[in-house]
């Protein structure tokens, strides 16, 4: 009785949290969140690896919330403040191709997984805030998926995504790095390009 | 008289001989300071990809059964380490979690029949990821230099020692008949394979170096482990 009781309370908190946080960064994660799993649960094609049907999913659903420029400044870190207005225009193109693409083919790998969302504690006046969620899958221990947003403007944007701890931004720090001290920025760019020309034409 | 000319003449024909090497040794080698034994680790990943040729079309046969089996398999693994989980929270301090996680054995391993089913994680106790290296690394031991093993992959220096002790403890290796515990092995071995089947084309095609990407990755994936999920922020920019 008590276990019910509990269970019952937990309930309404947990759907309290979420009415009073309607246009909170949390509430956004679960809209993109559920806006693009009911498309996935529907879509065999994407169940079945077509990437190019998700990215147009991710274009229409994920992309208007994502802030590139950011993302791709936290991946170069302190080589950002080296490149032009017209580098930092070419490399967010570029590296937002990239990612866009990797979120995609995280999509075509969804099975039965369901999402459970942990509560965030943001007050009014926070503009960076952190939004974790789980992915369950039986058998498997839960993945942990945490968006990074910041507030720009009266939206939240997401600048990082974060899988079982790996930034997939952050984590190409070290080879931007690298390949901005071997070539140049522009070496970068060409780096990006050259790759997101490969993906291109090697698929299916 | 004659002798500190001498060495002068030989600094200066000596020293950019010494610039150059390790100007080099940094381009080729020294591309991140946490891995110094890179050639000896590329070498390591190459034979585990060869290896992968043989063990992914395994996998990817048992990733099609049933999703119950699997499932099963999974928790009934998962359910054994779930004690060795336990005593880690314990010794990391955190008494809560470790207390947790006894009370998911004891009703995994009677309710949920053996540990097949994880009946504990739908009452709400959650499942918690603690090995030995996590605890070493609660108690103030640093990571030490990366290493890519054959058959383990990745594992810092630390991470390697808390393997050996995992191992060492780990019920599955100590079961007396031979095949039974072999099978068991090469079961668990199979199910961890066929979980990061849905990662491989997602890695595939995001990595400029898959052996960079591998490695930057684990070590994010391994302290956020340590900080349970909740690595100290602000580290990036």
């Amino acid at each position: 009785m008590k276990f019910v009781l509990a269970f019952l309370l937990a309930f309404f908190v947990a759907n309290g949290a979420v009415f009073a946080q309607e246009s909170g960064p949390d509430a956004l994660v679960k809209k993109i969140t559920d806006d693009v799993l009911t498309v996935v649960r529907q879509d065999k094609d994407i169940q079945n690896g077509n990437t190019k049907k998700a990215i147009e999913l991710v274009e229409a659903k994920v992309l208007p919330h994502f802030n590139f420029q950011h993302m791709t400044a936290l991946a170069m870190g302190r080589e950002w403040a080296k490149t032009s207005p017209e580098q930092k225009k070419r490399l967010s193109e570029e590296f937002r191709t990239l990612l866009v693409r990797t979120y995609s083919n995280s999509l075509t790998a969804y099975k039965n997984q369901t999402v459970n969302y942990k509560p965030t504690k943001a007050g009014a006046e926070e503009v960076d805030v952190l939004v974790r969620t789980e992915i369950i899958q039986p058998g498997n221990k839960p993945v942990q998926l945490d968006y990074a947003l910041e507030k720009v403007g009266d939206a939240w944007k997401v600048y990082d995504v974060v899988v079982a701890g790996i930034s997939l931004v952050t984590n190409y720090r070290d080879t931007f790095t690298q390949e901005v001290r071997a070539n140049g920025v522009d070496g970068l760019i060409l780096m990006l390009v050259n790759k997101n020309k490969q993906l291109e034409t090697g698929k299916k | 008289m004659k002798a500190p000319f001498m060495k002068m003449h030989i600094v200066k024909r000596v020293l950019p001989l010494f610039v150059a090497a390790i100007v080099s040794g940094c381009a080729t080698t020294a591309n991140n300071p946490k891995d110094p034994y890179e050639g000896f680790n590329r070498a390591m990943f190459a034979v585990n990809e060869g290896l992968d040729v043989v063990i992914k079309p395994v996998a990817e046969v048992y990733d099609a059964g049933p999703l119950p089996v699997k499932a099963g398999v999974g928790n009934f693994f998962g359910n054994i380490f779930d004690v060795w989980t336990a005593l880690n929270n314990l010794a990391q301090g955190k008494g809560e979690q470790g207390f947790s996680d006894i009370g998911r054995v004891l009703i995994n391993t009677t309710i949920g029949i053996g540990g097949t089913f994880d009946v504990a994680s739908e009452m709400g106790l959650e499942k918690h990821a603690e090995d030995f290296g996590q605890t070493m690394a609660v108690w103030g031991v640093g990571d030490g230099p990366y290493f890519y093993w054959p058959i383990i992959g990745p594992r810092t220096t630390r991470d390697t020692l808390g393997w050996g002790v995992d191992t060492y403890l780990d019920p599955v290796w100590r079961v007396s008949d031979v095949p039974v515990r072999n099978t068991m092995v090469g079961v668990r071995f199979v199910d961890m394979r066929a979980s990061l089947l849905a990662s491989d084309k997602v890695v595939e095609e995001a990595a400029f170096d898959k052996y960079n990407y591998i490695r930057d990755a684990y070590l994010q994936h391994r302290r956020s482990e340590v900080f349970d999920g909740k690595p100290p922020r602000g580290s990036v920019d």
